[in-house]
């Protein structure tokens, strides 16, 4: 009960707000309608693209013998810790018109570079920095592919290229969808980029709104036709899995140890692949925040900037960590029961809760002020309430994750331990959660992962003088201060780093072992 | 499974930690409690000098203008702000019904043109908008004196940088609006989408500039100033229009005080001495040199290597007028094509 109320408490405020304003200017189809089709094609095509490139990623490392695969996979799922403003400004700075590539090439005569700009430029960014989610989750499926079946069917004469499509593929089907939605809504609630970028999507819209009419009104009917559009992706995932969830209730086994893939003629490519997505998604966006920190060398005082900053990492990390935590704690029940039951009601919690996070985070902020400020003032400007809009932002992250933990339990064990007269509170703690634990953990670390690099909301609920990196970062680029903006990033990334290695990574490494 | 228990525990240890280290900032006697939309890069040293001057705590939640506007909106009645100081007069004018009348003596040295007609919030800094340009690539003399020939279709002069959505260049339209009439001021825009390169923020327009990439843009005058304070030898300057051009359109950073508020005379203190005292903190403070509007206040001396405030009246708008009808505003920018 609590997380249903968490999931519909966004659409709760934007449709009191959008009725309270009658704000009929803001539903002029003349700008509703593209900013919605941009919207939804960026959602898309970004999905479309984090597809491109997560699966054929994760089936290299997970797979082939391609080398150093281990090391691959951790330097292609690391992306995910480098907020997509942060990227964007880096790119720009390395590729943008006046860019660092532009200053290399004017000397051989190349004046105009293709700009970086629009859906297209959006699209190409936002791809670099999701695409980590569909290779987590697809390379996390990957390993519990029985491989056995893929055996007897290259046994049968089936060529290696048909054993993928037609066996691995539908088994890691529900993973990779469930990537591509990671992906695509987040592309959907993307206000950075897109500004960045200069692409208007709905949610542009809708900060434009706040930002240059003062119209939170208006802000809150683009907000609720933002919601209806997330409401329609979820609901196009859905149909997509429809009957697939009893096939993925794959028994947890013993596997023999799968013989890595060849790669043949495909080598050079395959390398080719892995090394340029690296270097666009991670090895040139560190580069140049390095180096904007290396300019400030002499110019300003890092040991007073660093001094805010480290504070201000740990307030994330606290902070991140505590909404963890609770969204795991209101995701075990609900993915208990999508995972085991038919039931309506624990799926239109799921679903639902997908909205607040394709919304805007001003918006789940606003909201946020606006029923704390009523019936919770003590709990106004307080980290409480700063970790309750990250649990209403990204709880069905932790949903994803405990859900697909829980469908590797294989119901016998758990009959097992009950036939033994265990009593099911044993069975729970004894069996079930151990089993589903390493999908639990991945459900945490991706709620921590997108918490600590959370800004909007953060901004607007924080307590007075309550700084993170995100914030400090916000503060400087405001000013045009990005070498300045460097530190915060540059330890925002270190941090991250740390639960993606930990918790998606070394089991995954481990298992293989 | 031992793992993720200790995991938890250690997360959840943490977590207790974090709320308690939250509350406890909660226990202090009380503060003056200051919205700030003006960065705290810039006001943050200001302030920590008021605390010294007056021992009035400061609790200031610093963040964007517009997004404070509208966080007080739905606070309401339960608003724990006392002041609110934004970077535009757009997001107190949106607010008037929240604000207390101030006194009379505060408002007094203040020019007219910068305040509140009915005194529920005054500008403590202004700012003129200007066409800066390229110095490597055009000279001051090739700039036209009104703002409306960027409008032409003969433009020559490359690329102008433009912050379409930016509070400063919707006001700047809504202006031109009431002073040129809509026809002129949609004809202006359409021409002007025509050689114009759209940014989200008047700083990255100066850097576009001083890299090239365009040859002029419309901003605020301070702009340069910052720039120069980081680059001493970037090829920038300001061109100002002719001084009752709609293009010499002066907004300003004003300050209010919530009729709500909890601190009433701290809040009275700190904005007396915002348009008194700290008047020599804008015009002295390196990269920073926005007009201080009190010049009955002494010290101000810095502030003259810029055109006397005075000298410029700009056009005949009033302020607290902007505010209406910015939407049909924003329809016209975007119509122009401004918004992509």
């Amino acid at each position: 009960m609590p997380a249903l109320v968490i999931a519909i408490a966004p659409l709760v405020y934007l449709a009191l707000r959008a009725i309270a304003g009658g704000a009929t200017d803001a539903l002029d189809p003349a700008t509703l309608v593209p900013a919605g089709v941009r919207s939804l094609a960026l959602a898309a095509l970004v999905a479309v693209g984090a597809v491109a490139i997560g699966v054929p990623f994760a089936v290299l490392t997970v797979r082939t013998a391609l080398p150093l695969r281990r090391l691959a996979l951790v330097l292609g799922a690391l992306p995910l810790v480098i907020p997509s403003y942060v990227g964007a400004l880096t790119l720009l700075g390395a590729l943008g018109p006046r860019g660092l590539l532009a200053q290399a090439l004017e000397p051989l005569g190349v004046y105009r570079l293709p700009e970086l700009d629009g859906l297209v430029g959006s699209t190409l960014v936002l791809i670099l920095f999701t695409y980590p989610y569909v290779l987590l989750l697809a390379a996390s499926a990957l390993r519990r592919v029985d491989p056995a079946l893929e055996q007897a069917a290259r046994g049968m004469g089936r060529s290696t290229l048909d054993t993928f499509l037609r066996i691995t593929l539908p088994q890691i089907r529900s993973a990779v969808i469930a990537g591509a939605l990671l992906a695509a809504l987040y592309a959907m609630s993307d206000f950075g980029v897109v500004s960045l970028l200069r692409c208007t999507t709905l949610t542009r819209e809708a900060f434009l709104r706040y930002d240059a009419l003062y119209d939170p009104a208006g802000a809150a009917t683009v907000g609720l036709v933002l919601a209806c559009l997330a409401l329609l992706v979820v609901g196009a995932e859905q149909w997509t899995l429809r009957g697939s969830s009893l096939a993925a209730r794959r028994r947890v086994r013993a596997r023999e140890d799968v013989v890595p893939l060849p790669l043949g003629t495909a080598r050079p490519i395959a390398i080719a692949f892995v090394l340029s997505i690296t270097f666009f998604a991670l090895v040139l966006p560190i580069a140049i925040l390095v180096w904007w920190a290396i300019s400030l060398v002499g110019r300003a005082d890092i040991v007073s900037q660093l001094g805010t900053a480290l504070p201000a990492t740990a307030n994330a990390v606290l902070v991140s960590a505590a909404a963890a935590i609770v969204c795991v704690v209101l995701a075990l029940p609900i993915a208990a029961l999508v995972a085991r039951s038919s039931g309506r009601l624990p799926r239109a919690i799921e679903s639902v809760s997908f909205v607040g996070y394709a919304l805007p985070g001003i918006v789940v902020g606003l909201g946020l002020v606006f029923f704390a400020t009523r019936s919770a003032p003590a709990l106004y400007q307080t980290v409480a309430l700063v970790v309750l809009a990250y649990t209403v932002r990204l709880l069905p992250q932790a949903i994803g994750g405990a859900r697909s933990g829980w469908e590797r339990v294989d119901p016998r064990f758990e009959q097992a331990a009950r036939g033994m007269g265990r009593s099911p509170l044993h069975v729970l703690t004894r069996v079930t959660l151990p089993l589903a634990a390493p999908g639990v953990l991945t459900g945490a670390a991706l709620v921590f992962l997108t918490a600590v690099k959370e800004l909007p909301a953060t901004l607007l609920l924080r307590p007075n003088g309550f700084n993170t990196p995100a914030t400090l970062i916000w503060q400087k680029t405001s000013v045009a201060e990005y070498a300045s903006a460097a530190i915060p990033a540059l330890l925002l990334i270190t941090i991250s780093a740390v639960p993606v290695y930990l918790l998606l990574i070394r089991p995954e490494a481990r298992s293989r072992s | 499974m031992r793992h993720l228990a200790l995991l938890l525990t250690l997360l959840a240890t943490c977590t207790a930690a974090a709320i308690i280290a939250g509350c406890g900032g909660s226990a202090n006697s009380p503060t003056l409690v200051v919205y700030s939309g003006r960065e705290q890069d810039l006001v943050g040293p200001l302030f920590e000098q008021f605390t010294k001057d007056t021992g009035i705590q400061l609790d200031v939640r610093y963040g964007e203008s517009a997004e404070l506007a509208a966080t007080i909106r739905e606070e309401g009645d339960a608003s724990p702000a006392d002041v609110f100081y934004a970077q535009d007069a757009g997001s107190v004018g949106v607010l008037e019904d929240h604000f207390a009348v101030l006194p009379q003596s505060d408002l007094t040295p203040i020019p007219a043109r910068f305040r509140d007609p009915a005194g529920r919030w005054v500008g403590i800094t202004g700012r003129v908008r200007v066409l800066a340009y390229n110095t490597d690539h055009l000279r001051d003399a090739q700039l036209p004196a009104s703002v409306l020939a960027l409008g032409a279709a003969d433009w020559k002069l490359g690329d102008i940088g433009v912050a379409p959505t930016n509070a400063s260049f919707v006001g700047f339209v809504s202006a031109m609006r009431l002073t040129e009439g809509d026809a002129k001021t949609k004809l202006f825009l359409t021409g002007l989408a025509g050689h114009a390169k759209t940014y989200q923020k008047n700083a990255q327009i100066i850097d576009a500039i001083a890299t090239g990439e365009v040859d002029t843009g419309l901003v605020n005058h301070y702009y340069l100033y910052e720039k120069l304070a980081s680059d001493p030898t970037a090829p920038v300057a300001n061109h100002y229009f002719a001084p009752t051009d709609v293009g010499s359109f002066i907004n300003v950073a004003p300050i209010a005080i919530l009729k709500t508020a909890a601190h009433a005379d701290e809040a009275q203190t700190f904005v007396q001495y915002l348009l008194t005292k700290a008047q020599v903190y804008y015009a002295n403070t390196e990269g920073e040199r926005e007009y201080p509007l009190n010049e009955t206040q002494p010290g101000l001396e810095r502030v003259r290597d810029l055109p006397p405030l005075a000298d410029i009246p700009g056009p005949d708008v009033d302020l607290a007028d902007l505010g209406h009808d910015l939407e049909s505003t924003i329809a016209m920018i975007r119509d122009a094509g401004l918004i992509s």
